[in-house]
């Protein structure tokens, strides 16, 4: 046990006037007030460390709360038909059918991974499974969305290595699929990198399991991993003189992760829920105890009392402070009823896994923690975890932004030789942002578990759920950062646009919807007004598209020096499929079928990859976003696949449809031969505006000779642009992509440009 | 036929060696890492992961976990063993193959469709290949690098222990491109690869003619499954 004394609630009573490290500790001066009216006395040094912890921007949303509120308000009824949990729980459940359910969540990981790559990205990915454990499912894959500084930049390789490296480490070790992601460069992210990580758990109804301490008598349970003095944000605060100076110095702020421990426990949590005996259950993340014990206890229709010195440390000198803010890894808490706490035991006991009875529900409607033998903590839970501060921030319409949407790409210079494009389009495809990322993807393992139907470099990973009938969900996240800074608003619907789009051309018809928001400081005026337009534009876009967000995190404090990151709001889509069996792969595989291309070209080339890439340029306004149009397409692409009349779909987006096309050839060797006149003549564009605009709405899709005329009728049908604009080609040694009349390029040649990009940084 | 799976503390394809067992024909039986019992199994299958997180060495603290006891003796009898990826690190600790285990060459953990030749199919495990067959079965290790001693590389080699051999490209580095050996009597066979990930059409490898259509691995199972079957008939 540790020496040192913790501070008691009756020494708190009896030295009102102690001066208290709240500031240091991140809480203000009001917060500090508040707490001390809240609880009629000063807080105990372990009470002021949960309540720091909290209500901490990361824990209490209280910058961001009064926005997401529209989530919840935007709905429709069909939007709640499918959703079995919503915003609030550990993530979001939507209802896939034949009795099962399917769980996802999408959080970060960014400012760890900075500080310590690997161990920060590692962590991420742990920390995202546990909240997927906690709902009652098994995790079945995972996907990352990183986003790094720009990639000539000598510190960029510390941090990508450490990244993927923890990535890889932590999920293959867990045996879980990794099935897709995204990686861009970008300067903006320098001293900032982005790291969320998302997971999906499936389950049966049945098994949904909630975070709720009810039933009075029934036992807290603290299972996993020791608790060690890892992961604690103000360590070096509570190990100061102003705490006490007997405990130990500085420990880290970044959680170290054992994949290993984090296996074991979900195959143990599988088998407790399987036996029946779990109450309710809370995975342990940010603010570890102090988190677990209040929001259990919140949840329930009791109190909650608790025993510190029972929980098993990795180093006894932690005072009473740090273990109720440890951010170890690898812990759950559950609430079992005393009859099946034997059973319970024999379950860990057989994963070996360590356990301690903490404490029990009970009436007194507090949270009362024991430490020494003295009570610590006497709190009603719901100050600490529910009724946290709530901040309606300075709003402020940037300065910058009028000048910047003005700045249009249409007076760069466009290539109209077949030279040039053709010396451009190869730039685009060599570009970090487009280049092939094989250098990262191949350190997952996407074939584990068996299930895989689809994953990088397809536009959606796709997992089979039901090994019987085939049932299934795609799922497939977007954010541009670059169009979010031009129009935060248009951006966020874009990343939704994007996301469902890439659901949709895998067959699977989209459900539902999670978000990353990934902002600079809330304290800036201008941040908060970013903030604020894409809360609402991804809002009003899911209420169009009538897909629920079931859930995400918001990541506020990402700026390099004073400058704020593009604000990306990282959103994923949720699409479910009757068979797998019909997923649509998003290149094309034989020759002879004819290609196609649905949607209209216009002249949007503002925040695109070309203008960034060709002219280094980021100004005027993005490209238009039609959802009606959006749920249209993914309507239409339905019914083909059902049909069957589609070999191949692939979305345009970041470099328009050369982009789209040099993957399709590159991806299994098949060349093409493609005409853009049509697109020219009838949208009346120019040919680099075919080939690199970034308009919505559009999908390449090749299509069998014999299933054309059924394959036109049914865009027609249903008043769908829609060209062919070339067929696919011979594959080989001598595959080539040619656009006809203006160049020809050899496969090998748009592979190996593709190829070299990422080798020639971090090979 | 009863194929026995293992499931040692972060075993990771215990599953999908179970399917794979199952489409080819047998029953696969779930067997425990701290039993005394193999239930009557008639081939055992020690599946891929990282087992006990690999601490120590890779496979190092499952060889010597207490059903091993069992495996061994059943594998000195003539049972036969496969080892997968984690399996045959194992299988190497107990020393009922010959070589270890390094980190790949490459530093880092890695995953493709591996082009493997099949150096011997008079193994319990490789009967239903051709002699000299080539093959495409997933790959997916961080310590996958094959070494032994230059005495052990002559011997294996010239016993025609040398069971699968990359093609292609050496992803890990491992000597003369090793990727599985047997036992000198054939019925014990580790690889790295992952046959159990090449079992069902749309789950498995990229092969020349169709996305994720590789079913390569289905032979392996085949082989133990099929030749019991017939031999009781």
């Amino acid at each position: 046990m540790s020496s040192h004394v913790a501070d008691t609630v009756e020494n708190a009573i009896a030295t009102p006037d102690k001066v208290q490290p709240y500031g240091a500790l991140g809480l203000k001066d009001d917060e500090y007030a508040e707490i001390r009216k809240i609880l009629g006395r000063r807080p105990t040094s372990g009470e002021l460390a949960m309540y720091s912890v909290m209500w901490s921007e990361h824990c209490s949303y209280k910058s961001s709360k009064i926005y997401l509120r529209q989530f919840g308000q935007k709905v429709s009824e069909k939007m709640k038909e499918k959703l079995m949990v919503g915003m609030g729980e550990n993530a979001g459940v939507v209802d896939v059918g034949e009795g099962w359910a399917v769980t996802f969540k999408v959080e970060s990981h960014n400012h760890p991974s900075y500080i310590e790559p690997f161990q920060g990205a590692a962590t991420g990915v742990g920390g995202i499974v546990r909240d997927i454990i906690s709902m009652g499912a098994r995790p079945v894959a995972v996907m990352d969305q990183l986003r790094f500084g720009a990639i000539d930049h000598p510190d960029t390789p510390r941090v990508l290595h450490g990244v993927v490296g923890g990535i890889s480490f932590y999920g293959n070790c867990l045996g879980l699929p990794n099935i897709g992601g995204e990686t861009y460069f970008d300067a903006c992210y320098q001293g900032n990198p982005l790291v969320n990580a998302l997971s999906v758990g499936v389950l049966r109804h049945e098994d949904l399991h909630l975070a709720n301490a009810s039933g009075v008598g029934n036992k807290i349970v603290l299972f996993g991993a020791r608790t060690g003095g890892d992961g604690i944000g103000g360590a070096s605060i509570l190990a100061s003189d102003s705490f006490d100076s007997t405990g130990p110095t500085k420990r880290p702020a970044v959680q170290v992760g054992d994949p290993f421990a984090e296996k074991v426990l979900i195959e143990c949590c599988l088998e407790l829920y399987r036996e029946g005996l779990v109450e309710g259950i809370q995975d342990l993340g940010a603010a570890g105890i102090s988190c677990a014990t209040s929001e259990l206890a919140s949840n329930g229709d009791g109190g909650m009392f608790v025993e510190l010195d029972h929980v098993l440390l990795r180093d006894p000198t932690l005072t009473a402070e740090e273990i109720l803010m440890s951010e170890s890894q690898e812990r759950m808490m559950a609430v079992v009823k005393p009859e099946l706490l034997d059973q319970f035991m024999a379950v860990v006991n057989k994963w070996d896994v360590e356990t301690s009875v903490l404490g029990e529900v009970t009436d007194t409607g507090r949270l009362i923690i024991h430490h020494g033998g003295e009570e610590i903590v006497n709190v009603d839970p719901r100050t600490v975890a529910i009724d946290g501060p709530v901040y309606e921030r300075p709003v402020a319409y940037p300065t910058w932004i009028d000048a910047l949407q003005a700045d249009s790409a249409d007076k760069l210079a466009r290539p109209t030789s077949g030279a040039e494009l053709k010396d451009q389009f190869l730039t685009l495809v060599a570009s970090p942002n487009l280049a092939d990322k094989s250098l990262i993807t191949t350190q997952y393992d996407y074939f584990v578990m068996g299930n895989t139907a689809l994953s990088f470099p397809d536009d959606a990973g796709m997992i089979r759920v039901d090994e019987e009938s085939g049932l299934g969900f795609a799922i497939a996240t977007d954010a541009n950062g670059r169009y979010c800074q031009l129009d935060p608003y248009q951006g966020a619907r874009l990343a939704l646009a994007e996301a469902y789009r890439n659901v949709a051309v895998s067959g699977a018809v989209p459900a539902a919807v999670t978000d990353c928001l990934n902002f600079g400081s809330p304290e800036n005026p201008e941040v908060m007004w970013q903030f604020k337009q894409a809360v609402a534009g991804l809002a009003d876009g899911c209420l169009e598209l009538e897909i629920p967000v079931t859930g995400g995190n918001v990541s506020f404090y990402n700026q390099t020096g004073d400058a704020p990151i593009h604000p990306t709001p990282v959103v994923g889509v949720l699409g479910v499929i009757d068979d797998v069996a019909r997923r649509i792969p998003s290149a094309w595989q034989d020759e002879g079928n004819n290609i196609y291309l649905l949607g209209f070209t216009r002249t949007e080339l503002d925040g695109s990859a070309w203008a960034g890439t060709i002219h280094n340029h980021l100004g005027g306004v993005p490209p238009v976003v039609d959802l009606n149009q959006e749920k249209e397409l993914a309507d239409l692409l339905q019914g083909a696949a059902i049909e069957s009349l589609i070999l191949s779909a692939h979305d345009l987006s970041d470099g328009g449809l050369g982009q789209a096309l040099a993957e399709s050839v590159s991806r299994f060797g098949v060349g093409a031969r493609i005409w853009l006149d049509e697109i020219i003549e009838r949208d009346g564009v120019d040919a680099a505006t075919a080939l690199f605009s970034e308009s919505t709405g559009r999908v390449i899709v090749s299509v069998p000779r014999e299933d054309d005329v059924r394959f036109v009728g049914l865009c027609e049908a249903r008043n769908y642009p829609v060209l062919r604009i070339g067929v696919t080609d011979q594959g080989g040694a001598d595959a080539k992509l040619d656009v006809q009349g203006l160049f020809e390029v050899s496969v090998d040649e748009i592979r190996q440009r593709s190829n070299e990009t990422l080798p020639k940084y971090f090979g | 036929m009863r194929v026995g799976v293992i499931t040692f503390p972060g075993s990771l394809d215990e599953r999908d060696a179970q399917r794979a067992v199952k489409l080819a024909g047998g029953t696969p039986v779930a067997l425990w890492h701290g039993a005394h019992d193999l239930e009557g199994v008639e081939a055992i299958i020690l599946p891929g992961g990282f087992s006990y997180g690999d601490y120590l060495r890779a496979g190092s603290i499952a060889s010597h976990a207490p059903i091993m006891a069992e495996v061994i003796d059943a594998a000195h009898k003539g049972m036969p063993v496969l080892g997968i990826c984690n399996g045959f690190q194992m299988l190497a600790e107990a020393r009922l193959v010959p070589g270890a285990h390094g980190r790949n060459d490459c530093g880092t953990f890695v995953r493709r469709d591996q082009k493997l030749i099949v150096e011997n199919n008079n193994t319990a495990w490789t009967k239903d290949f051709a002699q000299g067959e080539e093959i495409i079965i997933p790959l997916k290790n961080a310590d996958g690098r094959f070494v032994a001693d230059a005495d052990t590389i002559k011997r294996i080699e010239d016993n025609g222990q040398v069971t699968f051999r990359y093609v292609g490209v050496n992803p890990n580095g491992s000597l003369d491109d090793i990727a599985g050996v047997s036992n000198k009597a054939g019925n014990v066979v580790g690889l790295m690869p992952h046959p159990e990930h090449a079992v069902e059409p749309g789950f498995g490898p990229d092969t020349a003619a169709a996305m994720r259509s590789g079913l390569d691995g289905l032979k392996f199972f085949t082989s133990v499954i099929q030749s019991t079957l017939l031999s009781k008939a």
